[in-house]
């Protein structure tokens, strides 16, 4: 799969302060990309140097292909984190205005409208001031605002934030089927959940650099501690822990399950899982057996507090 | 479309809507027009006659004072010269005469001189003073004269009245009111340059910083260039301002002749015209007035236009760009004050040299010199113009205007760049700087 989006080594220095050093990412083309990182952690300068609000002190970015230049903006949708609208405008008028911005003929622009508008439910908004919306309502509109052009690169900074849980999954459900259109979605949050039920990439940026990339499968992969939880029932525990510590580190276990059972972190280093099925086995019966994977959550703290220390 | 034209067009649009435009732009000129006939009407009411009485031991001058009494006047004289000063003075102090002349008997006249005393609650105004200083001074003269058995007929015969006509090389005879016409056009021309730089300038401004707290610059700048976006935001508000102007003047003079006809006062006269040349222009008023417009045609129209509009779009731009800049650089207006001071010291600094430098000597060094600085210079050279200006100076002027416009556009920008994406922060004049270099 070829990459919607290259990033390489770009530098951007506010006076002392540097805020990206030399971060490369690669965006796949299609996917739905996780940009994770601590507040201030350089994740806005990024996303504004790929919409070329900001020129990066060295580095390059390529998107499909060619190096970034102004006639891009048309092919990129930006949902800002601190994002608002006039207030004393029109729905209407200001989404065509903004359209028109983007590129879009008159024409276009009211048929792309009236199309999101129907799709949203939000039809009768159109003669209303943004002052007259709530804030959720004034957010619908500037997602629609940001996909109108149908850009093959999705930008989303907090994308949720401000929702209810109804529009949310709304939200949610569009950028899912934009990408299903094809559209290559970054997605810059803090709400980890939702990173792992969308993204099948992720970075992490941290203190202006990036310490993670790749497909959430393989950074999982990655940070697994190869321990599995294990829940037995067995009339011999003494025997049990004594076989398994020989070979492998225990430690006590929670989760929640229907037998009365013994409940254990098993960390199994270099051996193979079968070794320690086939100890289990021997002493009782298995009623659980899972493999640790660590969250996307834990992967971030992990990530974040170990580099900081 | 392109995007600057449509930029131009929304900001143009936001502007003309705007509830608070509207209703200034009917409202003012009414306003305007409702202070003009209040000042009209109270300089045409009649003031309240003020009794002055004159004690003249010397018996002198009392009638000459009298002589002074007609009817509407605002000063009447009445001769007390018999009765007691102290009674005179009490009845001051009651308020039943407005002020007292007390002249004495003196050995000598010439003695008088420094004697003389006005007695009243309240300080006189100075014309009064000095119109009774007059008075008295040449009663005194015309007596000296006598005293000196000179014929005071032969010397009034003897004293002469040179008035000096001015004439051009050209052969055309000029008036000497003319000075005060081109003082009033440039002033005039320069004053409406200040007046639109403050009002619209500051409404660059406030469409910046509402763009900012409205936290849609990032969605806009993400499609625009920053420097696109403060070109359209400059050129939609004068738009806005120049449509506002059309219909003040065309409201207002509107109003003018309505009002002047219905209430029968001379707003026209009382308001429009500065009263230096009320007072050059004086007795045969219409009669020179006539000269006036003739000898005003005779003035470099044409140059008064074209440098009044070139310097208006070089003067407007220039100090907008420096107004969207610190829009851009602050978070509310009260953060603004700090910026603005420099920028208003100028504008003010030029307004008074034109006034009274260039009223002086319109070609001395102070007026020349700032005529050529940028920031000062569109409303000093316009002032100059009508006096006639080198061309060589003018071209001088304006080519150091435009370039400082493009360069204060440059460093505009850069600021207006990173300043509308810093928010909650008040910067300091470093900090603008370090921008700079961003």
């Amino acid at each position: 799969m070829s990459n919607l989006l290259e990033v390489h080594k770009v530098v951007k220095q506010y006076g002392d302060y540097v805020a990206l050093n030399e971060v490369s990412l690669n965006v796949p083309k299609g996917s739905i990309y996780g940009l994770l990182g601590p507040n201030g952690a350089g994740k806005t300068s990024l996303i504004r140097i790929i919409n070329q609000i900001t020129m990066p002190d060295s580095g390059e970015v390529i998107l499909d292909g060619q190096k970034l230049q102004p006639k891009h903006v048309q092919a990129i949708g930006y949902l800002p984190e601190e994002r608002g609208l006039y207030s004393s405008m029109k729905v209407g008028e200001q989404c065509l205005y903004l359209a028109q911005m983007k590129g879009l003929s008159k024409a276009e622009a009211k048929k792309q409208l009236d199309y999101w508008f129907d799709r949203l439910g939000i039809q009768g908004w159109w003669n209303k001031k943004i002052q007259e919306l709530s804030k959720g309502m004034a957010q619908k509109i500037q997602f629609v605002v940001c996909v109108l052009h149908k850009p093959k690169l999705l930008i989303l900074d907090e994308p949720f934030s401000g929702f209810d849980p109804v529009n949310a999954n709304v939200i949610k459900d569009e950028i899912l089927a934009l990408k299903e259109h094809g559209s290559t979605i970054i997605f810059s949050t803090h709400r980890m959940e939702s990173v792992e039920e969308m993204c099948e990439h992720i970075a992490l940026i941290h203190k202006s650099n990036k310490l993670i990339e790749g497909k959430v499968s393989d950074v999982k992969r990655q940070f697994k501690t190869n321990s599995f939880e294990v829940g037995i029932l067995t009339n011999n525990v003494e025997g049990l822990m004594y076989d398994i510590t020989q070979k492998f580190t225990v430690s006590p276990a929670s989760f929640k399950s229907l037998n009365d059972d013994l409940k254990l972190n098993i960390q199994i280093g270099n051996a193979s899982p079968n070794e320690l099925l086939h100890v289990l086995t021997q002493r009782g019966q298995v009623t659980h057996f899972v493999e640790k994977i660590p969250s996307v959550h834990d992967i971030f703290i992990k990530t974040v507090t170990g580099s900081s220390n | 479309m392109s995007i600057i034209s449509l930029i131009i067009k929304r900001e143009f649009i936001a502007k003309v809507r705007n509830k608070s435009f509207v209703v200034m732009t009917f409202l003012s000129p009414l306003l305007f027009v409702a202070i003009a006939v209040f000042i009209g009407y109270l300089s045409s009411m009649k003031a309240e006659t003020k009794r002055i009485v004159i004690h003249d031991e010397t018996g002198l001058f009392a009638s000459d004072f009298l002589k002074e009494n007609k009817k509407d006047a605002e000063f009447k004289y009445l001769n007390l010269s018999e009765i007691d000063v102290k009674a005179l003075k009490d009845s001051i102090t009651k308020e039943n005469f407005s002020g007292l002349i007390v002249i004495p008997k003196t050995k000598n006249i010439k003695d008088l001189e420094s004697k003389i005393e006005f007695i009243s609650n309240n300080s006189p105004s100075i014309s009064f003073v000095e119109n009774t200083q007059d008075l008295i001074a040449s009663k005194i003269t015309k007596l000296n004269l006598e005293e000196a058995r000179l014929d005071t007929l032969a010397i009034q015969k003897a004293q002469s009245d040179v008035n000096i006509h001015l004439v051009k090389a050209s052969g055309e005879e000029s008036l000497k009111g003319l000075n005060e016409i081109k003082i009033a056009i440039g002033g005039a021309f320069g004053y409406l340059i200040m007046m639109f730089i403050i009002i619209y300038g500051n409404m660059v401004m406030r469409s910046v910083i509402e763009e900012k707290t409205n936290r849609i610059i990032e969605i806009i700048i993400s499609s625009v260039k920053p420097f696109q976006l403060m070109i359209g935001k400059i050129v939609g508000t004068s738009l806005a301002g120049i449509l506002q102007f059309v219909i003040w003047a065309i409201i207002g003079l509107g109003l003018m002749f309505a009002a002047s006809a219905f209430f029968g006062v001379n707003v026209g006269s009382a308001s429009r015209i500065p009263p230096v040349l009320m007072q050059s222009v004086g007795h045969n008023f219409s009669e020179m007035m006539q000269i006036g417009l003739n000898e005003a045609w005779n003035l470099p129209i044409a140059s008064i236009l074209i440098g009044f509009i070139i310097y208006f779009i070089g003067g407007y731009f220039l100090y907008s760009s420096f107004y969207a800049a610190i829009g851009a650089a602050v978070d509310n207006q009260t953060d603004s004050q700090q910026f603005l001071l420099p920028i208003l010291m100028p504008l003010i600094l030029s307004v008074y040299i034109g006034f009274f430098t260039v009223v002086n000597d319109p070609h001395g060094s102070v007026a020349v010199i700032f005529s050529m600085i940028p920031l000062t210079s569109p409303i000093v050279m316009l002032m100059r113009i009508p006096f006639g200006v080198p061309w060589w100076q003018i071209a001088i002027s304006v080519s150091l205007l435009f370039t400082t416009f493009f360069f204060v556009v440059w460093f505009a920008a850069k600021i207006y760049r990173v300043g509308i994406l810093m928010y909650g922060k008040k910067p300091t004049w470093k900090e603008l700087y370090k921008w700079l270099k961003y």
